[in-house]
């Protein structure tokens, strides 16, 4: 597993992106953020149909050592949730970029995703 | 860069996580510090704790000054090997500092905390102008902590046929050395083990054995969510300068009797102890899908209002728990505020977690 992968785009706030083939957008934590936190413990999702404003807290994970709020990366709809992570929140380190995405947003405007930083562009945040 | 125990190469190859802890680079985890966690309530784990202050006190008067010194009576360690847990008071009746005492053939050793330590020794050394006392920082030793059910099977699988012997007949809450080693039925996370001093050239060797042997090395992490389960007092959190042993669980280390004997903070106790107006130390448990923290606000309806010293999420019971302050009239239930909703949480005696299993109803 790649710390950064190249494909996804990233907010600042510590989250990754990525958008499907059908417009929507999947987001979960990066593996730099899932380091910080150490082991996570239960995560709150949003509600599916809720409408977010980019950078509205959506979300928050709780680890062992702190609670983190999650900011949604683009504006738009929350069309899905990953309701594995109620049972096994370990998912978001082992697997952060895969069997843990958090949510998925219809967005409502494809241009925001252009803000958001390439791999570098993050990892030059850190 | 922070102070270096002598194990900080091993923990490097074991892959620990470092933070910084009282002025030393100490491992947090080595990849799961839930896995470590349940690694000691089920088998064994080890823990650096080398950082730890190790004081011995020698001298004619070592007793006089340790029973003026500290708001437990040393003079209940009767014979060499037994311990003691007391609190350091400030003349206000405020912790400086918790710390366990062992009694040797010729004196007394004390372990202290590793962020206390400057401000301890100081007051220590001022305190003991008066006294014939020699007061020795025992920086020359490392310091393991091996616990968990199997944690004395572990340690005498590696030691010495002496020190095997001694593991095996050592009594909970006792300490005897060894040589240049001292051994102790003591620790931090509630379950049976061990606490050894040696001689920091051999704490790597005694470190590999162990790892060797199937003992699973362990972080901090790990070591504050044991002793959160299991009720035990972390100072700088649950316990400071500001609080009275009285608001902190530990009223049964104050020995009051004999009533002569002077000890620093007496007075401010006893007047405390008069007015009975200090909030009390207790349990909370949640059970909703949210973590307690440190200095979240606890409301008790009617009664008034007090404060999370320590919180996180108990591994073993799979919930979050802490340990609060909160006036002394509260009952079986209160609320926490957490992000903007209140929780229930039920009210308990502090204590969650003993020798792997629950021990509240």
């Amino acid at each position: 597993m790649s710390d950064t992968p190249s494909e996804l785009r990233y907010a600042s706030s510590h989250e990754w992106t990525r958008q499907e083939a059908d417009g929507t957008v999947t987001v979960g934590i990066t593996n730099h953020a899932q380091d910080a936190l150490g082991d996570v413990v239960f995560i709150e999702l949003p509600e599916v149909g809720r409408q977010v404003n980019a950078g509205d807290e959506c979300a928050v994970v709780e680890s062992v050592k702190a609670a983190s709020d999650i900011y949604a990366p683009v504006s738009g709809e929350i069309i899905a949730t990953n309701d594995a992570l109620g049972d096994a929140p370990e998912l978001v380190n082992s697997d952060p970029y895969g069997a843990a995405w958090l949510f998925k947003i219809q967005p409502s405007d494809s241009g925001e995703l252009d803000k958001l930083l390439d791999a570098e562009g993050y990892l030059a945040t850190l | 860069m922070g102070s270096r125990t002598p194990l900080y190469e091993r923990h490097l190859a074991a892959g620990a996580k470092l933070v910084d802890f009282g002025g030393w680079d100490m491992p947090l985890h080595y990849g799961s510090q839930i896995e470590e966690h349940h690694q000691v309530r089920r088998d064994a784990g080890m823990f650096d704790v080398s950082h730890m202050t190790v004081v011995d006190v020698t001298g004619a008067d070592a007793r006089a000054w340790l029973q003026y010194l500290l708001a437990n009576d040393v003079a209940r360690l009767e014979a060499p090997g037994r311990a003691l847990y007391s609190a350091m008071l400030n003349p206000a009746g405020g912790v400086l500092d918790d710390l366990i005492v062992y009694r040797l053939d010729d004196g007394y050793r004390l372990v202290v905390n590793a962020a206390t330590r400057t401000k301890d020794l100081a007051w220590m050394r001022q305190q003991a102008a008066d006294f014939t006392v020699t007061i020795t920082e025992r920086d020359d030793l490392a310091m393991l902590a091996i616990q968990g059910p199997r944690a004395r099977d572990l340690c005498a699988s590696v030691v010495s046929d002496s020190r095997a012997v001694l593991i095996d007949q050592l009594e909970p809450f006792h300490g005897l050395p060894d040589g240049q080693w001292f051994l102790a039925r003591t620790g931090y996370t509630g379950e049976d083990g061990l606490e050894i001093m040696l001689p920091a050239a051999q704490a790597p060797a005694l470190w590999q054995a162990l790892l060797d042997a199937g003992c699973k090395p362990c972080g901090l992490g790990a070591r504050d969510t044991l002793r959160l389960e299991a009720g035990l007092n972390l100072y700088g959190a649950d316990i400071d300068e500001q609080t009275s042993p009285l608001a902190a669980n530990m009223a049964w280390t104050i020995a009051w009797e004999p009533a002569q004997r002077d000890f620093i903070g007496r007075q401010a106790l006893e007047a405390q102890r008069q007015a009975a107006d200090q909030p009390k130390q207790v349990g909370l448990l949640l059970s909703e899908r949210a973590v307690l923290r440190s200095g979240q606000a606890v409301i008790v309806d009617g009664i008034g209002e007090g404060q999370i010293t320590s919180g996180s999420f108990s591994p073993t019971l799979g919930c979050s728990i802490a340990l609060a302050r909160v006036p002394r009239a509260t009952a079986g239930s209160a609320r926490v505020e957490i992000r903007g909703k209140s929780l229930p949480v039920r009210v308990i005696r502090p204590g969650f977690v003993r020798n792997g299993k629950q021990v509240f109803e």
